[in-house]
């Protein structure tokens, strides 16, 4: 008993008035949510193995009947857009874990906190850069491992990993919403099957050449489109405009438009639910 | 600290077309352990998630602590712990993790977070699972966990959303001990719960809610006097006899109400003559000819006095705690719409009260 007493003069001596800081809180709110993926199998060993599995499928099940795209090899193809587009499958988890967050009371506890209510989403995106930039590299060296080669340098190489890692920034917004609206896990899971028609009615997978036109209509004018060509064609460097008609800027500019697009109009939704309580 | 710590004046929150919360009003003084009483829907849960400065409200005006929630919230949140209807910790780290994240986030600088971690463990008994992950934990120790963590700022209210709902039985008996042991530290004490014995046995103060608003308050005593003093329970041995004891006791001018589950009979008795409504009572039953397991006068149970107040029954789980109206052979009770009622407000856990 006595032990409280002493420790409740001490915090209320120690503590600041305000509690913790947004960068603070935010930092704080992040490592949980890293350690909840490190130390969650299910999330880190079956995410992990997936993704692998769905890469070396794609690259000797659909590339042994795809064969050459305008001379360039499927897996070369296949690789740079199946990272992109891993983007928003790896952030399904986010919506998931937002769920479940606001429907246990982890959420409420953390806004009945002192320190800036917002840090409860910026932490989140914050981790989610982080297992994103874990999960793509892991992609990438798969990809390499199967035969994927890098046609452009280095340097627009690893332009590409921070692209995606940018597209990520966009993406996690919009899964922040879904899980604010789903309310609960699973419902959040159901949600997040939008991912297929967006990543499989684009150009991550197949070229879109050999679609019927409104599948191509669609496919033309979403944005996972313009981010698997962007970075496909940052990998390809000199190739880019032979076999996908533009070189690297024309698509990077346009994903970034698009990226940029999906964080505002996102972000001011999510934190519109957020606030609503 | 003479300032009450919660003062609500004509609270509104509406949820799309049903109000949670419709023009409540509510004052606990400070230094005290209040229950808030109600059947799921009643708006219990919006009312401590609006105290904790979750909610917007619509109308009114709520203070707690001295800060009005919505201009003063961080003062609000500095004053106040949270536990609610889940325990809310993370079952992927520690128990020691869980609170030093909550001390650091309250503004507890690392070293201090630590220390205050260490002690809550302690008060708890959970210094030796603290190193343990929290999904090792049992559900009872995962609750007072999350009650650890709502004590790490040491706040001047706690707030405490149906802490036990869940528990089974021996893990909330625990809990209770660990909630009033915060009690006798002198932490005022805000706890919602649909268990009648659970606010007997804990607060000193009850706010009966319905419906959004506060129905009746006062101290478990004073709720009992208003329904008007004794209980004459009669408890028969074959369920066919239950009309005719009942109709025994209504010509002998009690209101007798029928409880078929449990096969009682019960019916008020007065304030001051326990003995003789005890006697006459018996004679009644025993001339009607009917076998009785068992007779006797008791204090009148909260849910009687949930059900005198409001009109209908508290317990809403659909687990029989409330008795069973039978409208054809308890004339005049209080409870005709308990039947219909019950389930209607039971159905899910957060449905209504929550958003």
């Amino acid at each position: 008993m006595s032990t409280l007493k002493g420790t409740t003069m001490t915090t209320a001596v120690t503590a600041r008035d305000r509690g913790a800081g947004l960068s603070t809180a935010s930092l704080l709110v992040a490592k949980r949510a890293v350690l909840t993926f490190l130390r969650t199998p299910q999330l880190i060993i079956v995410g992990t193995v997936q993704l692998v599995g769905f890469l070396v499928t794609f690259r000797y099940v659909f590339g042994g009947a795809f064969g050459d795209y305008k001379g360039l090899a499927y897996v070369d193809f296949a690789v740079p857009g199946f990272i992109a587009a891993g983007v928003p499958f790896t952030l399904i988890g986010t919506a998931v874990v937002m769920a479940e967050d606001l429907h246990t009371g982890f959420i409420d506890r953390l806004r009945s906190l002192p320190s800036p209510s917002a840090a409860v989403l910026t932490g989140r995106v914050l981790a989610d850069t982080v297992v994103l930039a874990w999960s793509l590299a892991v992609a990438t060296l798969v990809g390499f491992a199967i035969g994927f080669r890098l046609h452009g340098s280095v340097l627009q190489g690893l332009a590409a990993f921070g692209l995606c890692l940018l597209f990520g920034l966009a993406f996690s917004w919009v899964f922040i919403l879904l899980g604010l609206v789903a309310r609960n896990g699973q419902a959040a899971q159901g949600l997040s099957l939008l991912v297929f028609p967006v990543t499989f009615g684009s150009s991550a997978y197949v070229p879109i050449d050999g679609m019927p036109g409104w599948l191509r209509a669609f496919a033309e004018n979403q944005p996972v489109t313009w981010m698997a060509n962007a970075v496909r064609a940052l990998t390809l460097g000199d190739k880019a405009v032979p076999v996908l008609g533009h070189g690297a800027g024309y698509f990077v500019v346009r994903a970034l438009i698009w990226s940029v697009a999906i964080m505002i109009v996102f972000f001011g939704l999510a934190v519109a639910v957020f606030r609503r309580g | 600290m003479t300032e009450p710590t919660i003062e609500a004046h004509g609270l509104v929150k509406r949820f799309g077309r049903t109000a949670a919360l419709d023009g409540l009003d509510l004052e606990v003084a400070a230094g005290q352990v209040v229950a808030i009483l109600g059947p799921n829907g009643a708006g219990k849960t919006t009312f401590v998630r609006s105290v904790a400065t979750l909610v917007r409200l619509d109308a009114g005006t709520l203070r707690v602590a001295g800060h009005d929630v919505r201009r003063e919230s961080r003062a609000v949140r500095r004053a106040i712990g949270l536990a609610g209807q889940f325990a809310s910790v993370e079952p992927a780290m520690t128990g020691r993790q869980n609170l030093e994240l909550v001390g650091r986030l309250y503004g507890q600088r690392a070293r201090t977070a630590k220390a205050s971690a260490t002690s809550v463990l302690a008060d708890f008994g959970l210094t030796d699972v603290g190193d343990r992950l929290v999904r090792t934990y049992s559900g009872g120790m995962r609750r007072k966990l999350d009650l650890g963590a709502s004590m790490v700022s040491a706040p001047r209210l706690l707030l405490l959303d149906e802490p036990t709902t869940g528990l089974d039985p021996r893990a909330r008996l625990d809990l209770w001990d660990s909630i009033e042991g915060l009690v006798t530290r002198g932490t005022d004490v805000l706890l919602t719960t649909q268990y009648l014995d659970e606010a007997e046995r804990l607060a000193g103060y009850i706010v009966i809610i319905d419906r959004g608003r506060a129905v009746a308050s006062g101290t478990p005593a004073e709720l009992k006097r208003r329904v008007g003093g004794n209980v004459l329970e009669v408890h028969v041995r074959d369920v066919a006899d239950l009309p005719a004891a009942a109709a025994a006791l209504a010509r002998a001018g009690h209101e007798p109400q029928v409880d078929r589950a449990t096969r009682r009979v019960s019916a008020g008795a007065g304030d001051d003559r326990a003995v003789q409504a005890l006697v006459e009572g018996l004679r009644t039953v025993e001339e009607a000819g009917v076998a009785l397991a068992d007779i006797g006068v008791r204090q009148p149970s909260l849910d009687e006095v949930f059900l005198a107040l409001t009109g209908h029954s508290a317990g809403t789980d659909g687990e029989g705690d409330e008795p069973a109206a039978d409208p054809g052979d308890a004339e005049g009770s209080v409870s005709e719409s308990t039947g219909p009622e019950g389930p209607a407000d039971g159905a899910g856990t957060r449905n209504g009260t929550t958003r």
